[in-house]
């Protein structure tokens, strides 16, 4: 803070300026943000806006209908039979296979179990897991919360890292800075997250020469602590997942933010800006990047939808007991009550998270949807 | 399944046109806003890994496995399964049959140094003299963890429910179908009459379960034992706690009447990949590692050097094999698949065998960690281990092997071997994709088949059971864990074994069915002397080794590995070498010794937290300065 970042008076004049030149500008959000700054009947807009949103619902319930359909033949194309999975190298009689087989209900026909399926997941009924013998909603619910925060924490942290240092590196474009963390992004975006995983266990959680462990090796908890000391002790087996998500994860949003906020710096509004004598901070900051957010919304909603679906490779080297990790041991089974529930449980998110993205962008940019 | 790949990434409309017009306006003095509300967030979410790297200083409690505050000694086993069921009528996998082998009690145990059966929760146990009706006498002297005396009823009500297929049969009754009858007449005497006699009654693994606890459960079928903590047992440990996909703590049962374990706490603790597990084990947060199903040579060797760890490399359970399709068929003959007929004859299979450079594959596949194959049961099953005899053996002989393809009509065209009707002799061979040793071997058996003038094609499939169930192979690599009691794996080469409907799964492993061997089977399932039973097991797998159907390579070993600053003895099955993770009883964990010193993570941790204070200090100066020059640098713009 500067000695002029006390002063009251300067923070509001601040403001003012910066809202007047907001009003002015061209092609700036503000005016069109929203109906208030537009000509014309506003029960128009509206109508217009709610058809947009019910076709976008419209759109989105078409697919979850695809998803059950597809969730339900589609893993029934892996080939094996799960009963001898599950049985495999143990010793059982026919009998027990059969059994079994009845039990899941294999031996019906492929229609008749189809149809079975279809009532039941309308009704929130997932079947029960060959497996674990519990029911798939139980599973689910069980690993979603590992899931949430491992994931949910890396998001947070990359999209915000991405958006900040695209923006950066944007406004700087062609300088040493913008060129090291590009090129950071890129090799860390490139490399897989097990191996980094692995590395970053044997450098910081095993330590390495004068480095000491730092880190747990794996999983969500030691498992003796309760209250608070509980919350450090997850917080603390969380650093090295959380890092290696972030570290392969930042670069997108980055590379997104950077090329929109590049297509936005020639924009005519910006020299108006500069014209009116504003700071190149808020040039960049109240002018240039909420036009140039948008892509970088679309990118953020679709990562939001896929933080539910966990991250299988980096849950498996870290041991983190997520929905990533049981999808796979469903998966080897297959286990299909349990991989049908997951697929459909991951491609909602995703669905929903779309279709959110595209009601709020009429809101964000009127352009959309018109 | 994943609508991401391994990196999340996904794809995304990005525009290409890039503006490079640098702008460096000169901009009237303002004072700075307030930075944008996300890097407010960023910097929380940053203070918070901070916060959470920092707290390692604060607890330093979970990185030992043992010698806590406390003084309880801990052993941490890391294992990469994950448990399917805790309840003892549905868990099947090996983590969770392991669980119930500490927690309850089995009417027998096998001896650690040659597995004979000893008592367990029976102290005896004999036939009536019509071979049906066996007597068990049941330990007075087991308590069950609530206190309550543990019976013969609680047995009979355990192998009741079984019968009853009320959704209990998963697990365990193979071990019922022959039972007529199970009663306990009196506290110490469990009777159980059969319909046929069994001699393998000496050996029901059937987990126990306590009936006054377990007839108030409402449908067992749904029940997974995984709610209510301390679980009721009696065996030499108590299920404490249990995490899905994390941990399984057991604690010591003080009052085990064979004697109390030596560790206070015993935790399964769940690492899903092999490497993390290893890393783990070098840094002492866990203080043994069971390969999955073996360490890795690699992993093997990098753990040799270290100090305090030792590797444990013993005879396994397994063997490792190759089955011939003996022309896939169903109980009632209606044959199906399409196996190559050439395997019909006994020549080119024996042929095959003699081709098979057996000691090759151990030093050059094992890497050592093996042990070469010859009788179908592991040698570590003393009892009815079984060698060829000199003339019987089919060592490495390619000569005879061409012999013998010569006289089956099988000559040599070129450079390829042709029946009478002029085809060549080629042959495809299932692969498990998912190990890497059948890759490895299938390299091998094309090179030594394809000098013979065999080709072969090896066929590598994430799931063999497809084709294998449907006869649609010719070869196929093939593995069993062998347990004390050998009934089992004797009787999936059986005709009963066989799919009742084509292409149906049923127990059979590779569609064998044979007079001899089948009446050798029954014989030795009704034979009640130990040895006379052995030499009956023995004649079954010479008969075995003969038909060529199943060739054993090797008899992997298991490759573990412990700290010994944290483990100072333990018992391996067969005690003079031999594993320690799923054995065929609890002897490993219940006879482990703790070390007498602390773990060698203990002096590491501390330190650590002064290096990890240091290290975070240096990182938030150095930031801290970066931050500063660079505010200096844009001063410029600033002004």
């Amino acid at each position: 803070m500067t000695a002029a970042g006390n002063n009251p008076a300067a923070i509001l004049a601040a403001e003012a300026e910066a809202a007047r030149a907001d009003r002015g500008a061209p092609d700036g959000p503000a005016e069109q943000a929203g109906p208030r700054g537009r000509r014309g009947p506003r029960a128009r807009d509206t109508t217009a806006y709610l058809q947009y949103v019910a076709g976008k619902l419209g759109g989105a319930l078409v697919s979850m209908f695809a998803v059950l359909v597809t969730s339900f033949f589609l893993f029934r194309l892996i080939p094996g039979d799960p009963v001898k999975q599950m049985t495999g190298g143990r010793r059982v009689s026919s009998e027990q296979l059969a059994a079994m087989r009845t039990e899941f209900g294999l031996d019906q026909p492929v229609w008749q179990q189809f149809t079975d399926y279809c009532g039941n997941v309308l009704t929130g009924d997932f079947g029960t897991s060959y497996q674990f013998h519990a029911p798939v909603l139980d599973k689910i619910t069980e690993a979603l919360p590992a899931t949430l925060w491992l994931t949910g924490t890396a998001y947070i942290l990359y999209t915000l890292i991405g958006i900040w240092l695209g923006t950066r590196t944007a406004w700087r474009n062609g300088r040493l800075g913008d060129r090291f963390h590009t090129g950071l992004a890129l090799t860390l975006y490139s490399v897989p997250s097990f191996w980094l995983g692995l590395l970053l266990i044997i450098t910081f959680s095993v330590g390495m020469g004068p480095l000491p462990g730092l880190f747990p090796t794996g999983g969500m908890e030691s498992g003796d602590e309760s209250g608070f000391a509980y919350v450090v002790d997850v917080a603390h087996h969380m650093v090295l997942p959380v890092l290696t998500l972030v570290a392969v994860g930042y670069a997108q949003t980055l590379l997104v933010m950077r090329s929109s906020l590049l297509d936005e710096m020639g924009g005519d509004y910006l020299t108006t800006a500069r014209a009116k004598g504003l700071r190149d901070d808020l040039v960049r900051r109240r002018h240039a990047v909420p036009n140039a957010l948008l892509p970088t919304v679309t990118l953020m909603f679709v990562n939001l939808g896929t933080v539910v679906a966990g991250a299988i490779l980096v849950e498996t080297v870290f041991s983190w007991p997520g929905l990533g990790g049981l999808f796979y041991q469903a998966l080897s089974v297959p286990d299909l009550p349990l991989v049908q529930g997951l697929f459909f449980v991951f491609a909602t998110a995703v669905i929903l998270m779309n279709t959110v993205a595209d009601v709020i962008y009429p809101l964000l940019d009127p352009r959309v949807g018109r | 399944m994943d609508t991401q790949d391994q990196h999340g990434r996904t794809r995304t409309r990005t525009r290409t046109r890039t503006t490079r017009t640098r702008t460096r306006t000169r901009t009237r003095p303002t004072r700075l806003h307030p930075r944008l509300p996300f890097l407010a967030a960023a910097a929380a979410a940053a203070a918070f890994t901070l916060t959470a790297a920092l707290a390692t200083p604060l607890n330093p409690a979970p990185q030992q496995a043992e010698a806590k505050d406390d003084g309880k000694k801990t052993l941490t086993v890391a294992v990469a399964q994950s448990v399917d069921s805790l309840s003892p009528f549905v868990a099947q996998r090996l983590l969770s049959t392991s669980v119930h082998r500490l927690t309850y009690e089995y009417l027998t145990n096998y001896d650690p140094k040659d597995n004979h059966a000893v008592p367990a929760f029976a102290t005896k146990w004999e036939s009536s003299a019509d071979k049906l009706t066996w007597t068990y006498t049941i330990r007075s002297n087991s308590k069950w963890s609530d206190g309550k005396k543990a019976t013969a009823e609680d047995a009979a009500w355990t192998f009741n429910k079984i019968m009853s297929k009320e959704g209990t049969a998963t697990a365990n009754s193979n071990f019922v179908t022959n039972f007529k009858k199970v009663t306990a007449p009196t506290p110490t005497k469990l009777v159980i009459e059969l319909k046929k006699p069994q001699s393998t009654m000496a050996a029901l693994d059937v987990p126990i379960v306590p009936k006054h606890v377990w007839e108030k459960v409402d449908d067992i079928s749904k029940f997974n034992n995984d709610k209510d903590f301390p679980v009721v047992g009696n065996g030499p440990f108590v299920l404490s706690e249990f995490k899905v996909d994390q941990y399984v703590k057991l604690r010591a049962n003080k009052n085990f009447w064979r004697g109390a374990p030596k560790f206070d706490e015993l935790v399964f603790k769940t690492y899903k990949d092999q490497d993390a597990a290893v890393a783990a084990l070098r840094k002492g947060e866990v203080s043994f590692v069971a390969g999955q199903p073996a360490l890795t040579p690699a992993q093997a060797n990098g753990l040799k050097g270290e100090p305090d760890i030792k590797v444990n490399n013993g005879p396994g359970r397994r063997f490792f094999a190759l089955a011939t399709n003996p022309g896939a068929r169903t109980r009632d003959g209606k044959k199906f698949g399409d196996g190559h007929p050439a395997l019909l004859d006994k020549r080119v299979r024996q042929a095959l065998f003699l081709s098979v450079d057996r000691k090759a594959i151990v030093d050059k596949v094992f890497q050592g960690n093996a042990v070469e194959g010859a009788g179908y049961i592991p040698p570590r099953f003393s009892e009815y281990s079984w060698k060829p005899s000199a003339d019987q053996e089919l060592g490495y002989d390619p000569q005879r092997a061409a012999k013998l393809l010569d006289e089956a009509g099988y000559r040599k065209k070129g450079s390829k071997r042709v029946g009478k009707d002029g085809k060549p002799l080629d042959f495809r061979i299932l692969c498990h994709a998912t190990d890497p040793n059948d890759k490895a071997v299938g390299k091998y058996l094309k090179e030594w088949w394809g000098d013979l003038g065999i080709g072969l094609k090896v066929n590598c499939l994430d799931d063999v059971s497809v084709p294998w169930y449907a006869g649609e192979y010719d070869l196929a690599f093939d593995g069993w864990s062998v347990n004390p009691d050998p009934d089992f794996v004797l009787g999936i080469h059986t005709c009963a074994a066989l799919p009742e409907k084509a292409k149906e799964s049923a127990a059979t492993d590779n569609f064998i069915c044979d007079n001899k061997y089948d009446e050798l089977y029954e014989k030795q399932l009704a034979e009640y002397d130990p040895a006379k039973r052995a030499a009956l097991v023995k004649q079954m797998e010479s008969w075995l080794y003969d038909s060529g159907y199943m060739n054993v390579i090797a008899y992997p070993n298991a490759v573990e590995a412990y700290r010994t600053d944290q483990i100072k003895s333990i018992t391996t099955m067969p005690s003079a070498a031999g594993n320690i993770y799923g054995q065929d009883g609890y002897w490993s964990w219940w006879s482990a010794v703790p070390a007498s010193g602390k773990g060698s993570s203990d002096g590491g941790s501390s330190t650590g937290v002064i290096i990890g204070i240091a290290v975070a200090a240096v990182v938030l100066a150095g930031g801290g300065a970066l931050f500063a020059m660079r505010r200096r640098s844009t001063a410029d713009d600033r002004e």
